[in-house]
């Protein structure tokens, strides 16, 4: 693979791996401010428990977010240094921005919550894990203010071949944000519901505390049926807003090679030939997809051929088509995952009543494995929406090939051997955690064994009588 | 004058940032040679426990502002020291993890793992860092694309090493300084005597280090640059002399040292961002490696707002996590 090649598949590689964490670390943060809420409230003692027992899968979580994060924000200097170059003065902004004003929030209070149980107010650690909560929230807002502008340049002029901002408010208002924006908070709290509904069934099969986990069963349900419900219904807005922006996304993620009829059909599962430029074995379900762009029953959706002719005119000769199976089937992947969720959480919502959930073991069971839904959806709507940027970094300004940095500062082999570096970090890491959260899950709240390490009367007793 | 205002800002950026985190890369770093038991080792990475991860955001908030106001330094810089930063990354992903892993199971062969990567992953940060400005301050190969074309190796110059060596026992003696406010007994007896012999040979290596930097040909505003390490000379003595009866003195006369040669450093790089060893004309400064100024001017306005707000609850926290941490102690990590 060439120097290019190499940065891409790190960028990919990297982001996904990261974006593995970050959802839950939105969601969970917000589902555990309402569990303290609520013990706050209610002054159920009981509740402190299962709050700390969020409160470690939590964590162990973040750290690996945190750190991950770090490599993202370096890398753009490292491996894309034309790209920094070019777009520095309007992409740096937010990310800066980012740190400021939620990084450092979040980070700081996060320790404060952990370390604060005994040392402060219930008020006032209930409020850093609401703070945590928003500054979690507010981080992603910044990052994909930053992603927004690579999707939909707004409030820039070209100065010098460089992009410079001249409207900070046209990069907070970008149309493509608050598609992307609310979705992607959506999908957190639908990852994080999600992640509790799958532990809490565990619990609640093997009997370990039903009242505590029924508790978080019910507040996940309500949770992920309401997100689930919301992120459709702004994944919609954000494919409406396709056919404006980027339509040559649009036409890839729907395999499309030419313009359809007045009433298209919308496809719901092809077998995708990008070398033949054909789809076989179509399903396809009648004007859906013109309903799905225009809101109405008729309405033509442009083809890949046609949106290529049409960027050869306005960019010049080269090729504009991105990889069209993986945006096909990404796009296909995240919606299935997607609505199978809404069937889930709608299921566990219907069975809140009179609490007969505790009953359905098979419904439990299927809960469990649902776990492995909303990664899949998480991580194919990121494929899909970078992938179908491509061959753009920021799109009709600035193509990936030009974003990269230059061979003589960075090289083919250093960039193989920071991937081989970061693929062992990255796996070990992935061992790690994976290892701990079924640790932790199987543990449960018992509370003999859930503080392996907790003080005993010997250790104080070693340590007092050496000093 | 935007312009001159985000140097500043980067500047105290790092120095908040060394200040911090250099106690708790030099906790990361001693605490095993310190330490007789895991009880122990435990309460030690505990002094550090609540506040490593905002102090890791000064870091990050730096890389931001860099990027945000000097996108031209970021790029060429971040590039440039591509695998030097490379392991720095991969240091300080696995100290992040080990801080919050290392505790989770209470096997012997689980702590020893963890403990590699945390001591590892102190010290390169705690080593690079040195390197890296050592670099900044004596020139790196930049051509007139803007490019660092000098590869890893030529990174590794006598000069750059022995600030590598500086910022390393810098944040060592920052450690061990720290650990003797924050805990008590064996453990704090231990960390005074690491202490007193980490000042000494900071001294001589500041001594060395400062003396060779000042006869640089590259160095800016040199008689700022020798009043401010002068100081800083100063206050490690200080600090060397009173460690035994006032480590809190002794701990704040080393942050200052910390700060004093930061500054030391930016002073003499002032108004440069990157010296090119290759031709005057390659440099990069404050002027052309900038973003916009209306960029700059939106940044300095959220800049002014958050700062101090940032600052207000960062020192709060540090306040309500004032006490020793004692052996009867609930440890988290």
């Amino acid at each position: 693979m060439d120097q290019l090649g190499l940065a891409r598949l790190q960028f990919g590689v990297t982001t996904v791996y990261h974006f593995l964490f970050v959802p839950i670390t939105i969601g969970l943060a917000f589902l555990i401010a309402i569990m303290e809420t609520i013990y706050v409230r209610t002054g159920k003692e009981e509740y402190r428990p299962l709050i700390q027992f969020w409160g470690r899968l939590f964590l162990i979580n973040f750290a690996v977010g945190v750190v991950t994060g770090l490599l993202q924000e370096f890398q753009f200097g490292m491996d894309w240094a034309n790209y920094s170059r070019f777009v520095g003065d309007i992409f740096g902004a937010p990310l800066a921005v980012e740190a400021l004003l939620a990084f450092f929030m979040e980070s700081t209070f996060i320790g404060v919550w952990n370390f604060g149980w005994d040392r402060l107010s219930k008020k006032v650690h209930l409020l850093a894990i609401w703070l945590v909560a928003i500054g979690t929230m507010t981080s992603g807002f910044w990052i994909l203010t930053a992603n927004s502008f690579m999707q939909e340049p707004v409030g820039y002029q070209m100065v010098h071949g460089t992009a410079q901002m001249v409207s900070f408010g046209a990069l907070l208002t970008n149309p493509q944000l608050w598609v992307e924006f609310p979705h992607t908070i959506l999908a957190s709290y639908l990852t994080a519901s999600f992640f509790v509904l799958a532990i809490s069934s565990y619990q609640l099969l093997r009997h370990h505390y039903p009242d505590l986990f029924k508790f978080s069963f019910r507040l996940a349900s309500i949770v992920g049926l309401i997100s689930a419900v919301l992120v459709i219904v702004v994944g919609d807005l954000q494919a409406t807003h396709l056919e404006t922006s980027q339509p040559m996304k649009l036409a890839a993620a729907e395999a499309l090679w030419n313009t359809t009829s007045q009433h298209a059909p919308w496809s719901v599962f092809a077998i995708v030939d990008a070398k033949a430029q054909k789809d076989y074995a179509q399903i396809q379900i009648p004007d859906m997809l013109s309903i799905l762009a225009y809101k109405r029953l008729s309405g033509a959706v442009e083809g890949i051929h046609q949106v290529q002719a049409q960027y050869v005119k306005k960019y010049g000769p080269g090729n504009y088509v991105p990889p069209v199976a993986p945006v096909y089937y990404t796009f296909r992947l995240m919606i299935f995952a997607g609505t199978a969720m809404l069937a889930l959480a709608a299921y566990a919502v219907y069975l809140l009543k009179k609490s007969r959930f505790a009953e359905k073991r098979w419904f439990l069971r299927v809960l469990e494995w649902s776990l492995v839904l909303p990664y899949l959806a998480n991580s194919a709507g990121w494929i899909m929406t970078e992938v179908g940027r491509q061959p753009w970094v920021v799109y009709g300004l600035l193509s990936t090939a030009h974003g990269v940095s230059s061979p003589q500062s960075v090289s083919a082999t250093d960039i193989a051997l920071s991937l081989s570096a970061f693929a062992l970090v990255y796996g070990s890491m992935a061992i790690a955690a994976i290892y701990l959260f079924r640790k932790y899950t199987f543990m449960g709240l018992d509370p003999t064994t859930n503080q392996p390490e907790s003080v005993t009367d010997k250790d104080i007793l070693l340590a007092g009588s050496k000093s | 004058m935007l312009n001159v205002f985000w140097f500043i800002l980067i500047a105290v950026l790092f120095v908040g940032y060394f200040i911090l985190e250099g106690f708790d890369y030099g906790v990361g770093m001693i605490y095993p040679l310190v330490s007789r038991n895991d009880h122990e080792r435990r309460m030690a990475i505990n002094t550090i426990g609540p506040l490593w991860s905002g102090n890791e955001v000064w870091l990050i908030t730096a890389g931001g502002a860099l990027f945000a106001a000097f996108p031209f330094w970021y790029a060429t810089l971040f590039s440039g020291f591509y695998l030097a930063l490379v392991l720095m990354l991969v240091g300080l992903i696995f100290r992040g993890v080990a801080i919050e892993y290392r505790s989770k199971m209470a096997t012997e062969s689980w702590h020893r793992i963890w403990d590699i990567l945390l001591r590892t992953g102190s010290f390169l940060p705690a080593l690079l860092w040195g390197v890296a400005f050592a670099n900044l301050l004596q020139g790196v190969p930049i051509n007139a694309q803007m490019n660092d074309v000098g590869g890893f190796w030529s990174l590794l110059t006598p000069y750059t090493i022995l600030g590598g060596v500086l910022s390393l026992l810098l944040f060592l003696a920052q450690g061990a300084s720290f650990l003797t406010l924050k805990t008590t007994g064996e453990l704090r007896a231990a960390s005074l005597r690491m202490a007193k012999t980490l000042l000494t040979s900071v001294l001589i290596v500041a001594l060395a280090f400062g003396i060779w930097t000042a006869n640089l040909p590259t160095l800016d505003h040199r008689a700022t640059y020798d009043l401010l390490t002068g100081l800083g000379w100063l206050s490690l003595f200080a600090a060397r002399w009173m460690i035994q009866n006032r480590q809190q003195w002794a701990f704040l006369l080393q942050s200052l040292m910390i700060a004093l040669s930061t500054s030391g450093f930016f002073v003499g790089l002032f108004p440069h961002v990157m010296i090119s060893s290759v031709s005057s004309h390659d440099d990069l400064t404050i002027y052309n490696a900038a973003a916009n100024p209306y960029t700059l001017h939106v940044m300095t306005i959220v800049a002014l707002t958050m700062v101090p707000i940032v600052l207000a609850y960062q020192v709060w926290t540090y306040w309500v996590f004032r006490k020793r941490i004692t052996p009867q102690e609930h440890l988290e990590y």
